[in-house]
């Protein structure tokens, strides 16, 4: 497949990897922030082409991952009214709420439906001019163009009927809260390539400045991966703290001006609770307040934030990169994909998930 | 069965669903492959769903007859490459031919809702009745039933099977051993991406055909030429992945697959991408993987070559004694991982 098969070149990917054996002189640690990174890194086996030194730590860039367990609560008591049909992408269905998920939602008579990208749910407003539509807009800042663009067409269509459970977060925030964190072990990042596609390098150049630490965007691909590795361990010896592209096929310096301003159109910035992590200030967006008719919140009622279900878990630990699913006592054990005990375990690109489908026989968890 | 104790790991009850049947529990991934061995087995206790077969093989008289079931809801009743009627004739002889009988004949069931168009019928009929001149057998008996408007979905269909097993011969999980390969009857995952296609509104378009075909040609023609054949599976819902799984699990031997030997064509592994899905897991409903002595393997591959939908056949993997009961492949880049079966619902209804 053009455009993909280049970048799962086995002879490349081992030219790297040779290169890397080469350079390193010291353990390093560095953190691929995002879910779809890490999804790649385990089902190629990146990792176990590295040298030993380097240790790929698993961030909290999975957007089901993150979203708070009062926002899936809040998302299944939705789905249950009678007039609603309630639109989600397909990986929140199965995330575990305090008791329910929206699958059971779905059993139990719901409306459930999967969509594609936010405008379906805007054509099944105007279809079923008689419902209550809500999206459920969940992510990092690559879905929250295309979830603004809904919110406006929605509008310019004179839509009553759709709303939008808004649960969005910002990467930036979560890297400087990770690095601001005292007991902080992360040496270098590679960048999430689709965030910094809409959003740009820029606003991570402050970042690696103050914390002194070397963030290379990266793409999905192994090969992309692996260079994406090796930039930043070239950094890392020389003693570099600088932000790089290392998918400049794809990511421009400044971003998608366009979807930018879709974005700032419609959401604000402003505080949000990340499941497993907790409250980073001014690391979510919301819906302006010109756009409070399509807020869900508002129109249903707010979201109750609780403190979270105690649970033997360790799914925060690895959303922060203190710890691999294998340390956990529960995986592969009483958590698995079908019966999910914390969030990492659920999302396709959760590191438990990730680890379960493609490393239990290497893990020692299963032997 | 032993295997799958020692693996408890990946067993919740399906009780710790909820309760309640869920698309997943047919989407033939992991929960399926639960469901039968927790709660049909048990109950049932038949030697092929024990031993995760796809026919039951019975003597009747002096000849060995294999014997089997399957049920159709695919939507939409029409997609590229195929209907519903062409799955299910095609669907039934390649569960017989995966025991290496030659089908014989056919039952039809049909389950009619309210109102559904007898002309729609009419061309679902002759679909079946040319799929069934291709496959070489007879559409012997049938029942129709009809529900009121609402209570069905258009149209399912079940068909049952017979056919005769040549005598001598066993094939099936038991049989297979380390050194084995493993030979693909051709590219994989384009049934379930077409299907996905014709029925979700997913805003692109493409030229991707269902591989549906019936399987006892190939099968047939290994068999005839003395090709030791252990075990075989067509890859149906839960795709490619799956039926290694099974298989492993079954035989209590290791599979290792290489990744860059699975044909995959690029515009299904394009759509693949997009939607998000691994092709291994993606259905297919005329395609089989082949479980070789490997001293036959290469004649067998030359032999798939021959058949009309085989000529991409290709060695995908060999049988270990490593990792009993576990699928590993080696990945495009070197690296290695485990092969499962899906978890959780992918095609919801893909037949």
């Amino acid at each position: 497949m053009k455009f993909a098969d280049e970048f799962r070149d086995r002879d490349l990917a081992e030219r790297y990897a040779a290169a890397m054996a080469k350079l390193v002189t010291r353990p390093w640690n560095i953190m691929e922030v995002c879910g779809g990174q890490t999804h790649a890194i385990v089902r190629y086996g990146i990792d176990e082409l590295l040298p030993p030194a380097i240790n790929l730590l698993h961030g909290p860039g999975c957007p089901v991952c993150v979203t708070p367990t009062a926002y899936i609560d809040k998302a299944i008591d939705l789905a249950g009214i009678s007039n609603v049909i309630f639109c989600s992408y397909g990986d929140m269905i199965h995330v575990p709420g305090t008791n329910h998920d929206l699958d059971m939602a779905r059993a139990a008579g719901g409306d459930v439906r999967i969509v594609y990208s936010p405008l379906d749910a805007v054509r099944i407003a105007q279809e079923n001019p008689t419902k209550e539509i809500i999206f459920f807009a969940v992510g990092f800042e690559t879905t929250a163009p295309a979830n603004a663009m809904a919110v406006l067409q929605a509008a310019a269509a004179g839509l009553t009927n759709l709303s939008l459970l808004v649960s969005q977060v910002l990467v930036p925030p979560a890297i400087e809260a990770l690095l601001s964190a005292p007991d902080n072990q992360i040496h270098g990042f590679l960048g999430a390539g689709h965030v910094c596609t809409i959003m740009g390098v820029e606003e991570y150049e402050p970042v690696a400045a103050k914390y002194g630490v070397p963030i290379v965007v990266t793409g999905f691909e192994p090969v992309d991966i692996l260079q994406g590795v090796y930039m930043c361990l070239r950094q890392l010896e020389q003693g570099e703290a600088r932000v790089e592209n290392q998918y400049a096929r794809v990511v421009q310096a400044a971003g998608n001006l366009e979807a930018q301003r879709i974005m700032n159109k419609v959401f604000e910035v402003v505080p949000r609770d990340w499941r497993g992590i907790g409250e980073i200030g001014q690391s979510g967006l919301g819906l302006r307040p010109d756009y409070a008719a399509f807020d869900a919140e508002v129109r249903f009622g707010a979201v109750q934030n609780g403190a979270e279900k105690e649970t033997p878990c360790i799914s925060g630990d690895i959303l922060r990169g203190q710890k691999k699913p294998t340390d956990c006592p529960l995986f592969g054990k009483s958590c698995n994909p079908e019966a999910p005990r914390g969030v990492t375990m659920v999302s396709s690109e959760g590191a438990c998930a990730a680890y379960y489908r493609y490393r239990r026989t290497s893990s020692g968890a299963s032997k | 069965m032993t295997k799958d104790t020692e693996f408890s790991l990946t067993r919740p009850t399906p009780t710790s669903a909820g309760g309640h049947i869920r698309l997943a529990h047919g989407g033939g991934g992991r929960l399926m492959h639960n469901l039968v061995q927790d709660i049909f087995a048990p109950h049932f206790g038949g030697r092929a769903i024990i031993e995760g077969h796809d026919s039951a093989t019975v003597d009747i008289g002096t000849s060995r007859c294999a014997f089997t079931t399957d049920s159709y809801v695919v939507k939409p009743l029409f997609f590229p490459g195929g209907d519903i009627g062409t799955l299910a004739v095609n669907g039934t002889v390649n569960d017989l031919s995966m025991v290496g009988a030659l089908p014989i004949c056919l039952s039809v069931g049909f389950i009619l809702e309210e109102g559904f168009p007898l002309e729609t019928l009419d061309c679902i009929a002759a679909c079946m009745a040319s799929a069934a001149a291709l496959a070489g057998v007879s559409l012997v008996t049938g029942d129709t039933k009809v529900v009121e408007r609402g209570k069905g979905d258009g149209l399912f269909i079940n068909t049952s099977g017979i056919g005769l097993v040549p005598e001598n011969l066993e094939i099936g999980p038991k049989r297979v051993e380390p050194g084995d390969l493993i030979l693909v009857s051709g590219d994989i995952a384009r049934h379930g991406i077409a299907v996905m296609i014709a029925r979700e509104a997913l805003g692109f378009e493409s030229n991707i055909e269902s591989d549906t075909a019936p399987l006892v040609g190939p099968v047939q023609r290994l068999i005839k030429a003395g090709i030791d054949i252990h075990c075989m599976r067509d890859l149906t819902r839960g795709g490619l992945a799956s039926a290694a799984v099974e298989i492993a699990e079954s035989s209590g031997v290791g599979i290792l697959l290489d990744e860059a030997s699975i044909p995959v064509h690029a515009n299904v592994g394009a759509a693949c991408e997009l939607l998000g899905f691994d092709p291994i897991h993606v259905a297919n409903e005329g395609r089989f993987i082949a479980f070789v002595a490997q001293q036959d393997a290469h004649a067998a591959l030359d032999l798939l070559h021959q058949e009309p939908f085989c000529d991409e056949a290709a060695i995908i993997g060999r049988v270990t004694d490593e990792g009993s009961g576990r699928v590993a492949m080696t990945s495009l880049v070197g690296g290695s991982r485990m092969v499962d079966m899906l978890s959780g619902e992918q095609l919801p209804r893909i037949c």
